[in-house]
């Protein structure tokens, strides 16, 4: 719901919200320009002293005006001839042209009306109206996203284009959320919806009937300060009925002309000081910076309305059309769907296909429009549920844990849940974990037990299929085949390779960068951007699976270098470790926010065996800030497969690297990375209590033994590897 | 110059007790290009001695803007009743306002007076922009305004 109220009005409006911040934040310059350039009365300067020095420069003056800005402006006739200038309060001669600027004249048309009249004003107020829903209905996701309010600027995960939308969005939407708040107030005084009380006083029927009293004399103008004149009006020559008409920042008044009497005074109405107010906070006149700050932040939107399309794009995208999908209340088979970004629907059309081909009747629906009473016909349901932020609902399972929290009875049909997430996250399928407990309290029969699928694995989902399919009494063979990223040709330009001896042959690959696009510079596609950490896709020839490796450099590098273990049986690895300098292998990259070392100055603690090695080399290399690192690395042999091991030397002598340990499994006396670790305890310790952060690189029984080792070493500081899981202090990349 | 035509046959612009004759007069007001916004324009008929008798058309339809028309605004007290079904749109520089209007007979040759008040924003207010006489010789014959008005005639 709240995500359709941020992306329709936000599609249907893009266009118009680019004017208007464009052209709003333009003007926001000027009232500060003004405020610079416009010659400022000295304090306490009296509006008499002001009107007086005025007159004797120009006798034909017919008013006085000043802007918030301090901007004196005098207006007069001289032989039926108008005048105008700005004049230097100082004197009260005229240093500058009162024409108003056509710039600012032009925008400011543009801005409230597009040269449109009433009706581009109409349009106008509906874009504000639709600025405030987005600020509104934005703030709330982005609280969602983080995890609470009090988490609003939490750090960011996720592609460029939807952390740089959000990284914007909460610096900018106080001031986007004020402007649009404003600017309806001034749509709607313009269109008469709110009263406009009128202050005036009636004008004065009693004068003197005399002419000519010196302005120094006039006890209200020699009373009223510069600072809080708006407005002078002289009488009109000629006219003895006429007077001085005052308006200040407090109110308006009269004087008589011949005697200088107060004539009568009325107050500004509680209304028109609001309104003015509201004036002031929408243009920035009379507090120039607050009017460049809300510019700046308007200038935002257009870079919103780009990353908030590309987001919406590219989540259409990934979500394919259900073909042959059965009626809800005829099918046996209910799929059940949680997803944020759409690639879970990637995993229910696979499994609708393959259990519609193996004679099923089926139907898919999202998780958030749950309601068993539509489902006459089900033998069962399977719940396929992503996990937003911490263990949150994703956007198309919203509800469904409340609404099976309230079902006065399950259904009678079991129930499979299926949770699809990453591990290098906390709270790893958080949300599906909290459906299969939640059903299991209401006491929901269990077609089949837990499962998880790590990042999107199609390994996983056919594992989990065969299961299925032994429950289902068919024989289920699910080929999963993600939409393939756009790969690109890579070249081999050197390879450096080791283990051969142990029979167990490992390169380092460096291949060229690509050639980029400036549109994928533009919008960080393909190589454009990605760092150590983040994920090489490799698709060998004769698959279409791609295998994943863990990038050992840095687009700023100018290379792409991955670690590369010969594996027993496989395809790619066997591919890529046969590559000669020259050949060419199709890849992508693959963004793993969740595998970074971070800003900040917090020591880093890099753990890593075998192949592992190349992320966290990755990070050293890059370490140009000289940031406390200190790497402990896994073996077998120090003479055949020490990885890296003159340019961790090298890097150590340039201050990336504090501190090396290394563990050698097969040695006179063998040693595993956990084994290092406990050796180094104290020093472990006292990097976690500076603030260190963790990070694991390499095989699952190498993560366990260190999980465990560090449980030990943790536990006398009462800490545990969960609680630094927990903060985000403690990230593996694991296979 | 351009010509924004606001053609309008009013049956009674100026209701005044006693004034039953009636003729068509037309009223043709052009703007200098004084290089601002829509002028906000108010016509209206002052007796011999000064007092206010009657509006004939105002240009500008936001009553908040209507304190810059000063001398108008003092008449009327800022009472929109006065223009009620005479009111249309600002007039831009440059251009000319065309309004056709029944006015009695006994306004003509006795002594009232037909004044404009003009206003532009973020420029100057012009009250009493033009006032001229309405007499029958002085039809056809152009003035000018003091600001925003380079000529005003009116025709019968």
């Amino acid at each position: 719901m709240i995500r359709a109220l941020h992306r329709w009005p936000g599609i249907l409006a893009a266009a118009l919200l680019i004017v208007m911040t464009l052209s709003g934040a333009a003007l926001s310059v000027f009232p500060a320009a003004d405020r610079l350039t416009a010659p400022q009365a000295e304090t306490g300067q009296s509006v008499a002293t002001l009107a007086a020095r005025i007159q004797t420069a120009f006798p034909g003056v017919e008013q006085i005006r000043r802007s918030p800005s301090g901007r004196i402006t005098a207006y007069w006739f001289v032989d039926g001839a108008p005048g105008a200038a700005v004049i230097d309060p100082a004197t009260g001669e005229g240093v500058g042209s009162a024409d108003p600027n056509p710039v600012e004249r032009w925008l400011t048309n543009l801005h409230r009306s597009l040269f449109l009249g009433d009706g581009g004003r109409i349009a106008m107020a509906l874009g504000a109206a639709a600025m405030l829903i987005l600020a509104i209905s934005g703030s709330v996701l982005v609280a969602r996203r983080a995890g609470g309010w009090r988490r609003w600027f939490a750090p960011l995960r996720g592609p460029l284009s939807g952390k740089l939308h959000v990284e914007i969005a909460r610096l900018a939407v106080p001031g986007l959320a004020l402007s649009s708040l404003t600017a309806l107030w001034m749509s709607a005084a313009t269109f008469g919806l709110i009263p406009i009380a009128e202050s005036a006083p009636a004008f004065p029927s009693e004068v003197s009937g005399e002419t000519g009293v010196p302005i120094l004399s006039i006890d209200l103008l020699a009373r009223t300060q510069v600072a809080a004149l708006r407005e002078l009006n002289f009488p009109y020559p000629g006219d003895t009925t006429d007077v001085f008409t005052l308006k200040t920042d407090q109110g308006t008044g009269y004087s008589d002309q011949g005697t200088g009497a107060s004539l009568g005074w009325t107050d500004l109405t509680g209304w028109e000081r609001v309104s003015e107010t509201i004036y002031m906070l929408h243009t920035g006149q009379g507090a120039a910076l607050l009017g460049v700050v809300l510019g700046l932040m308007a200038l935002g939107v257009p870079i919103l309305a780009t990353t908030g399309l590309l987001v919406w794009l590219a989540g259409r995208r990934s979500r394919p059309r259900i073909k042959g999908n059965q009626p809800a209340a005829r099918a046996e088979t209910i799929l059940l769907v949680g997803s944020e970004g759409g690639s879970t629907w990637g995993f229910a059309a696979t499994l609708h296909r393959a259990l519609s081909s193996a004679g099923q009747t089926v139907h898919v629906a999202p998780m958030s429009g749950f309601d068993p009473a539509l489902h006459g016909m089900a033998q069962r349901f399977i719940v396929l549920a992503a996990t937003y932020g911490d263990g949150d609902a994703p956007e198309t399972a919203k509800g469904f844990i409340e609404r099976l929290k309230t079902l006065a009875t399950v259904p009678a049909a079991p129930l499979a849940v299926l949770g699809f997430g990453d591990r290098g996250y906390p709270d790893y399928c958080g949300f599906a974990q909290r459906v299969a407990d939640m059903a299991e309290t209401q006491g929901w029969d269990m077609l089949l037990p837990f499962d998880t699928i790590n990042r999107q694995s199609p390994h996983d989902f056919a594992r989990w299929g065969r299961g299925l399919g032994e429950a289902l009494g068919i024989d289920l063979e699910l080929d999963h085949q993600p939409v393939l990223p756009v790969t690109e040709t890579l070249t081999l330009v050197s390879r450096r390779d080791y283990g051969a001896e142990m029979q167990a042959p490992t390169s380092i690959l460096r291949f060229a960068l690509p050639r980029v696009t400036v549109w994928k510079r533009l919008t960080g596609q393909g190589f454009a951007r990605f760092e150590a950490g983040d994920l090489l896709g490799i698709v060998p020839i004769g698959s279409t699976i791609p295998r994943l490796y863990s990038l050992a450099s840095d687009w700023r590098d100018g290379f792409i270098e991955i670690v590369v273990k010969r594996q027993p049986s496989g395809l790619c690895s066997a591919q890529l470790t046969q590559l000669a300098p020259g050949d060419t292998a199709l890849g992508y990259v693959r963004h793993n926010p969740g595998f970074k070392p971070g800003k900040g100055r917090a020591p880093l603690i890099l753990i890593g065996a075998g192949t592992g090695i190349g992320p966290l080399a990755g990070f050293i290399r890059g370490n140009k800030k000289r940031r406390p690192i200190h790497l402990f690395f896994g073996m077998r042999h120090l003479q055949n497969d020490f990885l890296y091991g003159e340019e961790l030397s090298n890097w150590q002598a340039k201050g990336y690297l504090t501190r090396l340990d290394t563990a050698v499994s097969r040695a006179d006396t063998p040693s595993y990375v956990q084994d290092a670790l406990r050796a180094e305890r104290g020093e472990v310790a006292r990097l976690i209590r500076d603030g260190a952060r963790i990070m694991v690189c390499g095989g699952r029984g190498m993560a366990a033994g260190v999980t465990e080792a560090l449980a030990e070493i943790l536990s006398p500081m009462g800490l545990t590897p969960q609680a630094l899981r927990a903060g985000g202090r403690y990230v593996e990349d694991v296979y | 110059m351009k010509t924004l035509l606001a053609t309008l046959a009013l049956t009674t612009a100026l209701t005044l007790p006693g004034l039953a004759l009636a003729r068509p007069v037309t009223l043709t007001t052009t703007l200098t290009n004084y290089g601002g916004d829509g002028a906000y324009l108010a016509f209206y008929v002052t007796d011999a001695s000064g007092a206010y008798a009657g509006s004939l058309w105002m240009a500008g339809g936001r009553s908040r803007y209507y304190t810059h028309l000063s001398d108008w605004h003092r008449a009327t007290a800022g009472d929109t009743a006065q223009i009620d079904g005479i009111t249309g749109a600002s007039v831009g520089a440059g251009r000319t306002l065309e309004i056709t209007l029944d006015l009695a007979d006994a306004l003509f040759d006795a002594g009232y007076t037909l004044r404009i008040d003009a206003a532009v924003e973020d420029m100057r207010d012009s009250p009493n922009e033009v006032s001229v006489p309405l007499t029958t010789d002085g039809a056809g014959t152009a003035v000018s305004g003091r600001r925003y008005i380079a000529d005003f005639t009116y025709d019968m």
